[in-house]
């Protein structure tokens, strides 16, 4: 009974394998309808994309909004390809010696309360973003540091006119975090409307928000690219638990995570569901560092440093460490793909780099010796949460064993992680990350420079901030390039001020259903959902 | 009667007061501050002008004197403040969640209570033998047994079971749904989690009637109501159960107020968005205002539940009079 129970359900399970294949080879002309459900591990803070960090937030929001430009949904692995969103054609190339950009901004657009979106909205928001009123906060005013002026000439031209010429503003204005909020609605109601209220000309229009469960959307037929979105609506669950989003796809309940599983959920999924789930890989906008105190004896010795550096073997960590973490790429300061990034050959010249690591490891046990460490003991900081600081954490600790060095692990939740790190100041060496959303190493790298609001070293490095001026100051790709290198070799090697241990990666594994969406090197990126469609 | 009920309940005022200050300063005790988790700990870069203004503009830097007149003063304007997570009203968080909660403390108990006192009496009246000794293993089991473990085995059986049987992976639903609106996608739901926690729970209650029944049996009255002649039904249910359930009322009405906040790791299981999960997300992401008020909210449920216990022992016992 049983086994002819097993044939039957094997031969139904074949039908339709052959089904989908046969289907498959036709249904790659996007489908309409259907509700895509999807989990989100974090929380949402409000719903204002300009003050807010977190993917908890982009995932069920960003698609209410629309954005002047971002990263091509059709390649988002690309790191340099950007598509106009709001504004008409390509993206613009600067004029004025590359100091104006001039947006023309589409005609048709509406809100979802049916009031037209016209340049002085866009101007608005980047107004809010880039110059805020007292009393107002907004998270990426840096990113803008280069921008003298936003205007709006008439109601289909914004024009942007920057105080010198910099590599790093396309990125900046792409970031998907830059939402486009009506004139009107920040006029009348205040620049701290948008955290509580959402009226955007995105794709989807907001349904209803149950905090701590779900958020809901439903498709904005009044969208301004004809035949999109695909889907009738979304559902994003909040679960906290990594445990309850992998469940929730294996059954079913939501077909996707957009953030990113470790290697074995995915080796799981796809062992209990095999072609019902698809597997997307990329290289992840995110690294994990070390950053030793400098306030702290004997971390304020380069040799020490050094050694802590010239102790770790990256190259065998990516190989090990991936199979059971989130980690995996061997890069430098700047995303592993980026034309600004160091090739391997780059990468191998520095610190801690090289292939002969017992060659490294004997550097590393002379430059102790010579700063009087040898045996040296003391605490890495580090983050309570498992993928992938604890993991990456543990095997840093063992590494520097191999050198001699004693270290314990203090782990802290993230609150009092974080107030270690940038009040109390009371670490040795602490674990410490780096993760952007769209790539622009330009600012991506000033995490390096003592001087950045988000580095906990301790140290002042006027030649590492004057490389970091000239590059940003650089027009030039060529140049910008070179004086990343000398920037790298600076932080990473002579100076040793932070390790960079491993870049992470990332492991979308979804329902094979879900079409159209396409991963990229960030979780904040590609989640409009406009070109998401099911294929049931 | 009345009299105690008020005089209890006006002693509930320095009680709850006492742990308005108690959380009040071991909040402020723990290191971080909800701007920080919330700008700074994605890792994405981040103004510290966004993080100053964002503790000006939520209180943070007025004097601990104003912030505790703020909380106390919120119960006398029934103005409990706003999250610091959120920005939404705290009885708007608290309130969305309390259904849920609520309803599954009381299936939990329902199940509790179902499983306990049948089990308990039986295993009492056949005490020594082979039924009381798996009984007893059955509660010992359930004591033993985390109920967020017995929870994880429930989904993994679930999601296994069904994809062997009928060829796809089937587990409860991960949003909720109000009993009023669909019951049957609100159990499908609910009575895992129920069955997780009441089989937890009723280990503890049915060992307790077992002993308090076993207790009660040896008592002069029961021996004289057999000397009577009376039925063992009727002196197991008229006369010894009555008595013996004094202390599993305790026990059960402290488990459910344990339940209303303190389900922390279930909820997180079974993704269900109640108190507990609330509490836990409230404190790691240091929103002093709600946790505040969820503390508060707990700790009036277990002086309520206290004092219905109390007046639940005159009902159970004749000879105990409150003046």
């Amino acid at each position: 009974m049983k086994r002819s129970f097993l044939k039957t359900a094997a031969a139904v399970a074949l039908g339709a394998s052959l089904g989908l294949t046969s289907a498959m080879a036709t249904a790659e002309t996007p489908k309409k309808g259907g509700v895509l459900n999807f989990v989100v591990g974090s929380k949402i803070p409000s719903y204002d994309g300009h003050i807010e960090t977190t993917f908890g937030m982009i995932h069920p929001i960003r698609p209410f909004y629309s954005v002047l430009i971002r990263v091509n949904p059709d390649n988002p692995s690309s790191p340099t390809d950007f598509v106009c969103d709001l504004c008409v054609g390509d993206v613009p190339r600067p004029t004025d010696d590359g100091k104006t950009y001039t947006f023309k901004i589409r005609q048709g657009v509406t809100f979802h309360n049916g009031a037209p979106l016209t340049a002085q909205d866009i101007k608005a928001t980047y107004d809010k973003i880039i110059f805020p009123p007292d009393g107002i906060a907004s998270a990426r005013k840096a990113f803008f540091s280069m921008v003298e002026s936003v205007t709006a000439p008439d109601d289909t031209t914004v024009v942007f006119k920057l105080k010198y010429p910099s590599g790093s503003f396309i990125p900046a204005l792409a970031t998907p975090f830059n939402f486009i909020y009506s004139k009107a609605d920040l006029d009348q109601h205040g620049h701290t409307w948008h955290q509580r209220n959402i009226n955007g000309s995105g794709a989807f229009r907001f349904v209803e928000h149950q905090p701590g469960a779900f958020v809901e959307g439903a498709r904005n037929d009044n969208y301004y690219v004809d035949g999109k979105p695909y889907l009738d609506g979304f559902k994003a669950i909040a679960a906290p638990k990594m445990a309850v989003r992998l469940q929730a796809i294996r059954g079913d309940r939501a077909a996707i995570e957009f953030r990113g599983f470790p290697p074995k959920a995915r080796d799981d999924l796809v062992k209990a569901l095999g072609d019902q789930i698809t597997v997307q890989e990329s290289d992840w906008n995110c690294v994990l560092l070390f950053t030793p105190n400098q306030k702290r004896k004997p971390f304020d010795d380069v040799r020490v440093r050094k050694a802590l550096t010239l102790a770790v073997d990256r190259w065998g960590g990516s190989k090990y460490l991936s199979r059971i973490a989130i980690v995996k790429t061997v890069g430098g300061v700047a995303f592993p793909n980026h034309p600004l990034a160091a090739t391997q050959g780059e990468l191998k010249q520095l610190a801690g780099y090289g292939t002969d690591l017992k060659k490294s490891r004997a550097e590393a046990r002379r430059l102790l010796k010579e700063a009087g460490a040898e045996g040296l003991e003391f605490e890495l900081h580090n983050r309570g949460v498992d993928q992938p600081y604890k993991v990456v954490g543990t095997w840093l600790i063992d590494q520097w064993k191999q050198v001699g060095l004693n270290v314990r692990q203090r782990v802290q939740p993230t609150g009092p992680f974080y107030d270690t790190l940038r009040k109390k100041k009371d670490f040795d060496v602490s674990l410490d990350f780096n993760c952007q959303s769209v790539v622009n190493p330009l600012v991506d790298v000033s995490k390096f420079l003592g001087s950045a609001g988000n580095n906990y070293g301790e140290y002042e490095d006027p030649v590492l901030e004057e490389l970091f001026d000239k590059m940003n100051r650089s027009g030039d790709e060529a140049e910008q390039r070179e004086l990343m290198r000398a920037y790298e070799k600076r932080a990473l090697d002579e100076m040793a001020h932070i390790g960079v241990t491993l870049w992470w990666y990332k492991i979308n594994p979804h329902r094979s259903y879900v079409k159209g969406w396409k991963i990229a090197p960030s979780h904040y990126l590609n989640q409009a959902l406009d070109n998401v469609w099911l294929d049931k | 009667m009345y009299k105690y009920i008020v005089k209890r309940l006006l002693l509930m005022v320095p009680t709850l007061l006492g742990a308005a200050v108690l959380v009040f300063a071991l909040l402020r005790m723990v290191p971080g501050d909800v701007c920080e988790v919330r700008m700074a700990g994605t890792g994405l870069y981040v103004d510290q002008e966004a993080i100053d203004t964002c503790r000006e503009n939520l209180g943070m830097n007025d004097p601990y004197y104003l912030q505790f007149f703020d909380f106390i003063a919120g119960y006398v304007t029934f103005d409990l403040g706003e999250s610091m997570w959120t920005g939404k009203p705290v009885t708007y968080e608290i309130g969305i969640r309390f259904e849920l909660s609520l309803q599954l403390a009381i299936m939990a108990t329902l199940v509790a209570v179902a499983v306990a006192i049948p089990l308990g009496v039986i295993s009492a009246i056949k005490q020594n033998t082979w039924i009381d000794y798996f009984v007893r293993a059955f509660s010992i089991a359930g004591i033993a047994m985390p109920s967020f473990w017995l929870g994880i085995l429930i989904i993994l059986g679930l999601l296994i079971t069904t994809q062997a049987w009928f060829g796809q992976p089937w587990m409860p639903p991960i949003e909720y749904v109000s009993v009023f609106e669909d019951p049957l996608a609100n159990m499908s739901q609910l009575i895992w989690p129920a069955v997780a926690t009441g089989y937890r729970y009723s280990a503890v209650a049915t060992r307790m009637t077992r002993s308090a029944l076993l207790e009660v049996l040896r008592e002069d009255y029961v021996r004289t109501a057999r000397a009577k002649g009376l039925l063992e039904r009727v002196i197991i249910n008229r006369h010894a159960l009555k008595n013996a359930l004094l202390p599993v009322v305790t026990i059960i009405a402290l488990e459910f107020a344990f339940l209303m906040g303190g389900l922390v790791v279930t909820e997180q299981v079974f993704n269900l968005n109640g108190l507990g999960k609330l509490f836990v997300e409230a404190v790691l992401n240091h929103d002093f205002t709600l946790t505040q008020h969820l503390v508060m909210l707990v700790v009036a449920i277990f002086v309520l539940t206290n004092l219905v216990v109390d007046v639940l022992y005159a009902w159970l016992d004749p000879r105990i009079r409150y003046s």
